[in-house]
């Protein structure tokens, strides 16, 4: 039974691979190395030939006409798409005249064809399990008729697909520049500009809104304008840089390099690597980028406890994916301490009024270590949820030998209809909880050493309602620092409601109310924000 | 010491576990059809895992975590390719620091890279122009034929990497062919009388159907490709509708109905909703009763009107 098999597969793959060869000039000669091997091997067969059964080849013969009637209407069906890939040539030849790079395009689109020639050796060794000749000629005589044929076709044909495939990548003044569309570049290239209208009760937003990529002022922010550059280094690294440019309210510009890294591709045991400059990876929000966010502003507590920039630094990281069923993933990074994004640690502003103490590294505990598990499971089919745990320890710049220490709790759980269209309806449901432990050393006139135990949350629910529409609920909390004289060391709780309406995957516009109740003081202030947003170029696609 | 040796103990496992040999390969499919054409050519051969959901929009999926474990663990990961994967599928392989599926080794095949001719590649390309793929359009796997080639490679690769069991995938691959091609026949016959039909879909799915089943896909109700219909643009689209007669209107499964039925309550058109992926409804097991469905759909539609 298995040869008959057999037989059906080689007619198959004969038609196709003759159809699709690019080298159809050496056919005929092929068909004549596959001759003298059938009539070698024929010899051999015949001893098994006797064994079939009449009715049995009757049978067989029947199932050969059939499929030759099959083959007689595929050879139909890929005529017509012979001629369709003519007239692309019709119509590329017109083009080649203006332009005459088309030739030297990349060599990468004639693969599909030249794989299609590697495949033939071994449809012809499937030939070899033929036993009935007569039909064995017919098939043979068949698959020639097509191939000689079309064989003037095929050079150009090969050529028609380099330069159908290669339109991207060549140039000619009448085509737009589009040399950084992604799959045919070293790297993707992407810009986005995040910019906000505010109005506020609070005179000066900048007192009460704690991040850096905040509206900072009643009237117009430029928030974020964000180039980032990703790709394949090689074969073992991938490599990601983002710079963010910032106007600030003195209407300077200001550059930033907020992440330049690489991150390996295949290391043994489950290990990857992530070296350079980038968010330490801590809870959720803290890992991404201002345009990714869900609201127009960041959570209080991220801003008091990881800094108004998000807490990176230059460093390394280290990631084990456990070998279970669910995901489990085990992270260890180890960063520099100092800065002003490493605000809870060896910053130079200190925290709490403390004088600021120069201190150097000393060993490796003067550096920022921060471990991380995060793991996630599926409820139902429709419901994920990742459950993260984090610290983050090192120095701090109040004294010599003073410590924080940050630990943090993140859940974020998600429902997707299974119905989806466009990504839409969804519910993503977001909180973490933060705990930040703070020796704060002693300043010789007033203030002694103690330890500062400080804590703040945040929760926040979007739902994706509508196909571009999504409203969002954020609460917000955090406790007062001790000796506070501000709104940034108050005990506040805020509640923002937004909605947000996207255009498309690269625009957004999103509306967004604070209500802000700053209990340190006993006040209450009220802000609306305008947030809008665009994309340019190839946007790398963002985790879960 | 001993710490040092307990360590290597524990190494020595961590390592054992993962290399733990699987009597079956593990297969990540990105979408349900590919995964189908694994299953049919592997069968008990193979373990298939498919990351969209067949009943969602397969350019918008979720990169879940659980997948960076399957895709971890596979020894082969077949993706559409043409952009379709490009909002979800790279993170999931950066994380799943498997050598196997990497691209340049033969665990890594994005299908279209061989043997489909692609339609709809476009000349130029802005966002101008909607959310247009660069490379063409990727809906390819709903034309049969492009199944039946999309299975050839897949078995040759299954064979590069199991030789062993090279024999087996062949003879699956003979049998789903001769299935399919037959049924091929059997459903260009159903939808003959119905050659030429005018046709207007939601998003550009099925050129790919229409060309194979000789549909005349004259307009879509997305203004451009991702933008949900307008106003404005169903004010030109129902009456260029009323004039070319057009017959029906073919819409996936995870589309909205409100708008569809309003243009065929003013057109006349018949709606015809279908999953395009395999197990998007009960009956559409795999991918040969795929299309039975939808053809016998649009035969149905077709019929009653008439």
């Amino acid at each position: 039974m298995k040869w008959r098999l057999y037989v059906l597969f080689l007619c198959v793959i004969i038609i196709k691979s003759v159809t699709f060869s690019p080298s159809c000039r050496a056919v005929p000669i092929k068909n004549e190395d596959l001759q003298s091997m059938i009539n070698t091997k024929e010899t051999g067969e015949d001893v098994k030939e006797i064994r079939i059964r009449k009715d049995e080849f009757d049978e067989i013969v029947g199932q050969l006409q059939g499929m030759k009637a099959l083959m007689e209407k595929m050879k139909e069906d890929y005529e017509s798409r012979f001629q369709e890939l003519q007239e692309k040539i019709a119509t590329l030849e017109r083009e080649k005249t203006d332009n005459i790079f088309i030739s030297q395009s990349d060599a990468k689109i004639t693969n599909p064809l030249s794989d299609q020639g590697t495949s033939i050796p071994q449809n012809n060794k499937t030939t070899e399990m033929v036993s009935p000749p007569s039909n064995k000629a017919e098939t043979v005589q068949q698959t020639e008729a097509p191939g000689t044929s079309s064989a003037p076709i095929f050079p150009d044909t090969s050529m028609a697909s380099q330069a159908t495939n290669s339109v991207s990548g060549q140039w000619s003044p009448a085509q737009p520049l589009t040399l950084w569309s992604s799959g045919k570049n070293y790297m993707n290239i992407s810009f986005d500009g995040l910019f906000a209208a505010g109005g506020s009760t609070a005179k000066d937003l900048e007192d009460i809104e704690t991040g850096g990529h905040d509206p900072a002022q009643r009237g117009f922010t430029v928030q974020n304008l964000e180039t980032v550059f990703e790709g394949a280094i090689d074969p073992y690294f991938k490599g990601q840089s983002n710079i963010v440019f910032q106007i600030d309210k003195g209407g300077e510009s200001v550059v930033e390099v907020e992440e330049a890294y690489l991150t390996s591709m295949s290391l043994p045991m489950n290990l990857q690597v992530k070296a350079g400059t980038f968010f330490t990876e801590f809870g959720r929000l803290n890992q991404t980028h201002p345009h990714t966010w869900d609201f127009a502003d960041q959570p209080l507590v991220n801003g008091r406890f990881l800094g108004p920039d998000g807490l990176r630094n230059p460093g390394a990281r280290i990631s084990w994916l456990a070998p279970t069923d669910n995901y489990t993933e085990l992270f260890f990074t180890m960063q520099d301490s100092q800065g002003e994004t490493a605000y809870s640690f060896r910053n130079q502003h200190a925290l709490f009024g403390r004088n600021h103490v120069d201190t150097d590294v000393r060993n490796l505990g003067d550096m920022l270590y921060v471990p991380r598990v995060a793991t996630s499971f599926d409820l139902t089919d429709e419901q994920t949820i990742v459950l993260g745990s984090s610290a983050a320890f090192g120095p701090n710049s109040t004294g010599t030998d003073e410590n924080t220490l940050i630990y943090g709790l993140d859940m974020f759980w998600k429902w997707k209809s299974k119905y989806a269209s466009g990504g839409f309806p969804f519910v993503t449901w977001q909180t973490e909880v933060m705990r930040r432990r703070f020796e704060a050393g002693a300043v010789t006139d007033n203030l002694p050493a103690e330890v500062m135990h400080n804590w703040g949350s945040y929760s926040q629910v979007s739902w994706g309602f509508k196909q571009r529409w999504v409203a969002a609920l954020r609460g917000d909390y955090v406790d007062g620092e001790e000796g506070a004289t501000d709104p940034s060391g108050f005990e506040r709780w805020r509640l923002s409601p937004n909605l947000t309406f996207y255009p498309s995957e690269f625009s957004k516009i999103r509306l967004q109310y604070n209500y802000d109740d700053i209990l340190g003081n006993n006040s209450t202030e009220h802000s609306v924000f305008l947030q809008f947003e665009f994309l340019l170029g190839s946007h790398g696609a963002h985790k879960f | 010491m001993k710490i040092k040796y307990h360590i290597c103990l524990y190494l020595l496992f961590a390592l054992s576990w993962t290399s733990v040999a699987h009597a079956k390969l593990n297969i990540v499919a990105s979408t349900p059809d590919l995964g189908d054409i694994v299953r049919e050519i592997g069968k008990d051969k193979v373990e298939v895992t498919s990351i969209a959901k067949p009943t969602e929009d397969p350019h918008f999926v979720d990169a879940k975590p659980g997948f960076i474990v399957k895709l971890n663990k596979a020894d082969m990961l077949i993706e559409g390719g043409l952009q379709l994967e490009i909002g979800w599928l790279p993170p999931l392989v950066l994380s799943a620091r498997n050598q196997k599926i990497l691209p340049g080794n033969p665990g890594y095949f994005v299908v279209t890279s061989m043997g489909i001719n692609i339609l709809e590649v476009p000349t130029e390309v802005s966002r101008a122009l909607g959310d247009v793929h660069p490379f063409g359009n990727p809906h390819f796997m709903l034309d049969p034929l492009n199944g039946g080639i999309v299975a050839t490679h897949i078995c040759n690769r299954l064979c590069e990497i199991d030789a062993a069991d090279c024999t087996y995938y062949k003879d699956n691959l003979n049998n789903f062919i001769k299935r399919l091609d037959l049924k091929l026949s059997e459903w260009q016959k159903m939808l003959e009388p119905f050659r030429g039909t005018k046709t207007v879909t939601y998003h550009k799915t099925f050129p790919y159907f229409a060309q194979r089943f000789n549909l005349d896909v004259v307009g879509t109700l997305e203004p451009k490709p991702g933008i949900p219909p307008s106003p404005t643009h169903l004010n030109t689209l129902i009456p260029m509708m009323k004039k070319e007669g057009v017959k029906l209107i073919l819409i996936e499964q995870f589309r909205e109905r409100k708008i569809p039925e309003f243009v065929a309550s003013q057109t006349g058109a018949k709606i015809v909703v279908v999953p395009i992926m395999v197990g998007g409804l009960k009956e559409t097991t795999d991918y040969i009763a795929l299309f039975d469905y939808i053809v016998k759909q649009i035969v149905i539609a077709l019929e009653t009107k008439s």
